[in-house]
């Protein structure tokens, strides 16, 4: 064994997934039919935990995009952004996230995890200070112990902790960078961003918000939590995906400080990695296009939030904290909500399966995401079986 | 090393203290026990710890730091570094 030994606790928790028959960190989709059905496991499946908020993937005119720039561009760049990998479209994409979100200056990456990794471990090194969210996501956590700052990290979104923390800095708060998510991907809830840029305005602190959930969900434009707060000259760095919204996959960082483009230089996860495909580059402008053109696949993807979340709420299920896409759903124990998730899909609802650490507080969930592509009936039947759940699973955390 | 014994030990009774009060933390504390091995503490729950700990004194601790802290007593040590500081 040797170096596998360290593992051993996860083949021992695989084991025992095994023996139920379906593995759910591991699931097939066996055909993909639609934004919201697929078959898993021999049956049709409503998928309910997806993150394709838009319903962008089966978009005609991202697919026509991402077709003819294959034909006339190729499959993949084969090379980084530094060498070989920058074509035109990455160029124009970069210049077209800049314009929507009204700022000087924008690079692409190849993931969200990538761009967190390359632009956090970059802007800081050793001898600068981070303070990050505690719910932050794992490529938040990673790149900042990339670059060898010390990290401090807040209660999750309790803007009094995080302020013990600025003072306690003293001097070193001004140059410290702060980090949080405009939608945290567990729980749903937004970050009090107003409340924290009064805090910038006092502290004089750096400021990055990652807008992987909120992009396209949040703001008059979709531009993300900043635009909703009216704050987006307060933050320093913008960092988003592709791959939830916009429906295909890569990552983007947007700022108005001009020096943003040095980071090109210096973010190994820029220089060497393989640049996004001619065709995720001509799908994602399309999408950011349609993105832009209007509120009515936001206004649906609300519409189906707020049905959703009241749907479960009415049920008397514990849920989080505020009505958004990401509807969090609390149902037990590990066991009780392994046993509901198995339940669910068996009755061809496919949600997300969330332990912790994953999931904060220790707790564990079904975390649902909606998508403006979902049917009002499609929501029902979720909270339909949500309701039958309860009655065929005997839990003492759900309604009667 | 040097430790000034008296705040030493404050610190210690202080922070067994808070440890008490979490579940399934055996009952008799000792300065070599593991933070994680021996108290059982899983990471929330040491988060939890760090937390009380921050507030109790009006420090903070990094990321770095607590991750080499292994037992009661490198805890205690770094609590008084840090007041000391």
């Amino acid at each position: 064994m040797g170096l596998f030994d360290k593992l051993a606790f996860v083949a021992q928790a695989r084991q025992a997934l095994d023996e139920m028959g379906i593995d759910p960190f591991n699931v097939e989709i066996e055909e993909i039919l639609s934004p919201t059905e697929a078959r898993i496991a021999g049956r049709k499946v409503l998928l309910a935990g997806t993150n394709n908020y838009l319903g962008l993937t089966f978009d005609p005119r991202c697919i026509e995009a991402a077709c003819q720039a294959t034909r006339s561009e190729g499959t993949g760049t084969t090379g980084s952004r530094t060498a070989n990998g920058t074509f035109a479209g990455h160029r124009a994409l970069e210049r077209e996230l800049a314009e929507f979100f009204g700022c000087a200056k924008a690079i692409v990456f190849s993931t969200g995890f990538v761009a967190n990794l390359g632009v956090i471990s970059t802007l800081t090194g050793p001898g600068d200070t981070l303070i990050i969210d505690g719910d932050s996501h794992a490529s938040i956590y990673d790149g900042c112990r990339m670059g060898g700052a010390d990290i401090l990290r807040f209660r999750h979104n309790d803007t009094v902790d995080l302020e013990k923390r600025l003072r306690r800095l003293g001097d070193r708060a001004k140059n410290t960078l702060i980090i949080v998510e405009g939608i945290y991907s567990m729980l749903g809830d937004r970050a009090p961003l107003a409340k924290i840029v009064s805090l910038k305005k006092r502290y004089g602190f750096w400021l990055l918000v990652d807008e992987a959930h909120s992009l396209g969900v949040l703001g008059q434009n979709g531009r993300g939590l900043g635009e909703e707060c009216g704050c987006m000259d307060d933050v320093d760095f913008i960092i988003g995906t592709f791959s939830k919204s916009l429906g295909a996959i890569g990552g983007f960082c947007v700022s108005n400080h001009p020096e943003l483009d040095l980071v090109r230089y210096a973010s190994r996860s820029y220089l060497f990695t393989a640049s996004p495909s001619p065709a995720t580059i001509a799908s994602v402008r399309r999408a950011l296009q349609v993105l832009a053109a209007g509120a009515n696949l936001r206004e649906r993807l609300w519409a189906n939030a707020h049905r959703l979340y009241e749907g479960l709420s009415e049920l008397g299920y514990r849920l989080g904290p505020e009505p958004t896409p990401v509807v969090a759903v609390y149902m037990g124990s590990k066991e009780e909500t392994l046993a509901c998730w198995k339940e669910l899909l068996e009755n061809g609802i496919y949600v997300n399966l969330v332990w912790p650490p994953a999931a904060p507080k220790g707790e564990s969930l079904l975390r649902c995401s909606v998508s403006a592509a979902h049917t009002e009936e499609q929501i029902e039947r979720i909270v339909s079986l949500f309701g039958d759940l309860a009655a065929n699973v005997g839990l003492r955390h759900a309604p009667a | 090393m040097a430790v000034p014994q008296k705040d030493y030990a404050e610190i210690f009774e202080a922070v067994k203290a808070i440890l008490e009060r979490f579940d399934k933390v055996p009952e008799c504390i000792r300065e070599e026990m593991e933070i994680v091995n021996d108290l059982g503490l899983d990471s929330l729950r040491v988060m939890e710890l760090v937390q009380e700990v921050e507030d109790a004194y009006d420090i903070s601790f990094t990321l770095n730091e607590l991750a080499e802290i292994r037992t009661v007593r490198d805890f205690v040590l770094r609590i008084q570094k840090e007041i000391e500081a």
